[in-house]
């Protein structure tokens, strides 16, 4: 192996926990973890939040965030040793043999500072190059990742780039100093899937003509399939499964792993529209403030009883928007919301309490949406309280029933939401909503900050509960294979308008419109190829026009 | 347009305002206080005829408004009135003490602020180590000690036993700059004790606050070393706030020091006002507040629009 670049031995890394109300205390977040990356070969880590992945890549920097500490095993990066190594041997090698992306570009760039000056920071610091040399490397670069006008895109401040282009930028500043590992951290999580796409090609390519090696960190199976040579699978900090990646995909021995690569297999059958819709959206127009621009134009759609309709699109196609004038959060401009077949008062303060109760909310960040300083019971028992008067026995029966519901025991109830997962944050924030009684659930990316197996536990627990409680759902989302699993009509949103409704098995069957078959196609799929493919397709459509 | 002229054109629009309401209520401010000008030259003793005719004389049976009108009027061309108190024009007597005053404070502020923000940034570097924590106690110290205590102690040291500057500042025209520079070496001294803290803690705290950002972490990937980090990446996201307690403290280095003056017996405008405040001589009071208040508002404008230039989202729209 005399071409190891990288060769992590036994990585053992530990923390300092400090849990509200205990003493602090050592956690092991890696342990035991080995392995091995050759130059210009591109390693895939993969696991859910919590499995390490994060601090593994950071570990190849010898850099620990917070009180994170590596204690033990060997990381020889170049042949030498940089577990332990002095602060003045780190800073040498960061930023000269391995370079960092980091999720977030938006907040990873300097916000008053040009984006050439931060790509070429790192060359010019170690003495690289010259001024000028490093900015020609810049440009070309850009030119490789495919960023409009190279010339000049260096002179821009980072809030005047959009976010994809900001983390193709950001993978330039990693590549610039020539180094000889970059350490991706889910460069492509943070992007709409159209995006998504696009910088992951230009990854590859910059990848691929700078032979430069990488560890590239997702959570995302189907991404990391289509930019690495091998792949690890890590869970809670140890090495679960590690092979090529046709093996992990194709043959996967482990059963977490199996669990990753089938998860979102949910199969759902629509139902048949009812005739009476639950609740119709009639050419709705909305706006933030006076003057300004439609964020909805004319929307039209129907939710019917016990049914779901799933809200599709990219960031700002005004999905959240509808939800907000729905719940009479934002007054629409023109239009109307029709709830079996009444009128509902525009704005949130005119709707009666019963207009209320039926209509409830789960959002996206369970975190921000439950009182930190309530129990997880008051926390279900005050809809039981408002809407229903429900004191004393009555109501900690039912909510030990809501508890049963979502499939939390006993025990629950006198929890704080801090000592929760995420997974169970969102079962407490679906059991408020429950306690309602609704009709009419709008779920707002209620999956999108979890992970992929922690979410599919959700979305069965919704369709279980949609069967026996009879409950409708209005589902926002940008994830397709979430869509796919859950809904029985979607509606497709783009720049504030519906681009296509039906029934599911209608929006998912060609012929497609544009849009529409740009966000199916980009969506990326767990087999070998399967981005060149889109790529190469896309090319010949392009050139065919 | 560019949107950065146009809030930079409103902010000096509103400090303009603010100027105008300030004089109103400096105006007011001495109108309501018991005994008028007339009554401060008869003295107590003055029949009510005398002071009838010596408001006649004086026009101060005006109404309120036009007077207040025309002593803003005059105000505004360089025309500030007649001391009572010895009749000598108050523009001249002001010109000489603020001159005064305005080079104590530029002296003061010279040393006082970049040493701030390096121990500032020091104390960043070396973050609840022993540099931090001894910046942190000498600062404190000193902003606890009241003034006049901090100015005697000086003067007991650099005066009485090193005998290295006079203890008082007594400087005049004639003097040369480096002969004034050491007359007012001593209260400078002073003030910077007393206006470092401040600044010192708040160029901390708005970098420290900068540090949890992830472009720090990413800097620090890059391999610099941990000041020109600070220095580089850090800093100039906490212009705003350092600026705004820079100019709060300048503003205080200008109008507040009247404490000082009197400890080392120094010309400038603090005392000249306390002077006049205790023989009731209006029209000084008047002009010096409404000079006192166009310094707060200017500095705390200019403190504003260097915020606004900093921001880059303003500086650069899309």
């Amino acid at each position: 192996m005399a071409d190891t670049l990288l060769e992590i031995k036994n990585l053992r890394i530990e923390a300092t926990v400090y849990a509200p109300g205990e003493k602090p205390r050592n956690a092991v977040i890696v342990d035991d973890v080995s392995l091995a990356l050759e130059r210009g070969k591109v390693m895939g880590l993969i696991g859910e939040s919590g499995a390490g992945k994060s601090t593994i890549g950071l570990a190849a920097l010898a850099y620990g965030r917070g009180g994170i500490r590596l204690s033990g095993g060997e990381i020889v990066l170049n042949g030498r040793q940089i577990r332990g190594a002095g602060a003045g041997t780190l800073r040498s090698l960061r930023g000269r043999e391995v370079t960092y992306v980091a999720q977030s570009a938006a907040a990873a760039f300097n916000p008053a500072k040009r984006l050439m000056e931060q790509v070429i920071e790192a060359t010019l610091h170690h003495g690289l190059m010259s001024q000028s040399e490093a900015e020609a490397r810049a440009v070309d670069l850009f030119r490789t990742l495919s960023l409009p006008d190279p010339e000049s895109f260096g002179r821009r401040y980072p809030h005047q780039v959009s976010g994809g282009q900001l983390q193709r930028a950001m993978t330039a500043m990693a590549l610039c100093p020539k180094p000889d590992l970059v350490i991706f951290d889910e460069p492509t999580t943070a992007l709409d899937v159209t995006t998504q796409i696009d910088v992951l090609a230009a990854i590859k390519t910059a990848i691929a003509e700078t032979g430069v090696a990488a560890l590239y960190i997702t959570h995302d199976l189907a991404v990391v399939a289509q930019v690495s040579d091998e792949i690890m699978v890590l869970r809670q900090g140890k090495m679960v499964e590690h092979g090529t990646v046709q093996q992990i995909i194709e043959a996967p021995r482990e059963d977490y792993t199996k669990a990753l690569i089938s998860v979102r297999s949910i199969d759902h059958k629509e139902k048949l529209p009812s005739p009476a819709p639950l609740l119709t959206v009639q050419n709705v127009s909305a706006r933030y403030g006076l003057i300004g621009k439609d964020v909805l134009s004319d929307v039209s759609v129907e939710v019917h009883p016990g049914q779901t309709l799933a809200l599709v699109g990219e960031s700002g196609s005004g999905k959240s928007t509808m939800a907000r004038v729905i719940t009479g959060l934002l007054p629409p401009r023109k239009g109307e919301i029709l709830f079996e077949g009444k009128a509902l008062p525009p704005a949130l303060k005119n709707r009666s309490r019963e207009e209320l109760r039926e209509l409830q909310m789960i959002y996206q960040m369970a975190d921000v949406a439950m009182n930190p300083r309530q129990t997880v019971a008051a926390i279900i028992g005050r809809p039981l309280e408002f809407y229903f008067g429900l004191r004393g026995k009555a109501r900690d029966q039912r909510v030990q029933e809501l508890l049963d519901a979502i499939e939390l025991g006993k025990g629950f109830g006198d929890r704080y939401p801090a000592e929760l997962s995420g997974g169970q944050k969102q079962r407490v924030c679906i059991a408020r909503a429950l306690a309602a009684k609704p009709k009419l659930i709008i779920c707002d990316e209620v999956t999108s900050a979890l992970d992929p197996l922690v979410a599919d536990g959700i979305l069965k627990l919704l369709l279980d509960l949609q069967k026996r409680e009879g409950v409708a759902y209005l589902f926002i989302t940008h994830d397709i294979a979430t869509v796919r699993a859950i809904a029985d009509s979607i509606a497709v949103m783009y720049q504030g308008r519906v681009q296509r409704y039906g029934p599911k098995s209608d929006v998912l069957a060609p012929p497609f419109d544009d849009y529409t078959d740009l966000l199916l196609s980009s969506v990326p799929e767990m087999k070998l190829g399967w981005l060149e493919h889109v790529i190469e397709t896309r090319k010949m459509t392009s050139a065919g026009n | 347009m560019h949107p950065i002229l146009k809030v930079v054109i409103q902010r000096l629009a509103l400090g303009l305002l603010l100027l105008l309401a300030a004089s109103v209520l400096i105006f007011i401010g001495t109108q309501i206080l018991p005994g008028d000008v007339a009554q401060a030259i008869l003295g107590q003793g003055a029949t009510e005829q005398a002071l009838t005719n010596m408001r006649a004389e004086m026009g101060l049976d005006r109404p309120a408004y036009i007077r207040y009108f025309e002593w803003l009027y005059n105000a505004l061309h360089g025309d500030l009135g007649v001391a009572l108190s010895n009749g000598r024009d108050i523009a001249d007597s002001i010109g000489q003490r603020m001159g005064n005053t305005l080079f104590l404070a530029s002296v003061a502020a010279v040393i006082s602020v970049p040493l701030a923000i390096l121990l500032g940034l020091v104390a960043v570097r070396y973050r609840d180590r022993w540099p931090d924590r001894l910046i942190s106690a000498i600062t404190l110290t000193t902003i606890s000690l009241p003034e006049f205590l901090l100015g005697y102690v000086l003067m007991y040291i650099f005066a009485v036993k090193l005998g290295w500057f006079p203890s008082v500042s007594n400087i005049n025209s004639s003097m040369s700059f480096w002969q004034k520079l050491n007359a007012v070496a001593l209260p400078a001294m002073v003030l910077t004790l007393v206006v470092l803290a401040h600044m010192m803690r708040m160029t901390r705290a708005a970098i420290l606050n900068v540090m949890q950002s992830a472009y720090i972490e990413t800097a620090e990937l890059k391999g610099l070393r941990r000041l020109t980090l600070i220095a580089r990446h850090a800093m100039p996201n906490a212009i705003a706030p350092i600026v705004n307690v820079v100019m709060i403290n300048l503003a205080y280095l200008v109008v507040g020091v009247v404490v000082i003056e009197v400890v080392f017996v120094y010309p400038g405008m603090g005392q000249y006002l306390v002077d006049h405040v205790s023989k009731r001589d209006v029209p000084v009071v008047q002009a010096c507040g409404l000079i006192f208040a166009t310094i707060y508002i200017g500095l705390n404008l200019t403190a504003d629009i260097v915020s606004i230039l900093s921001n880059p989202r303003l500086r650069h729209p899309k």
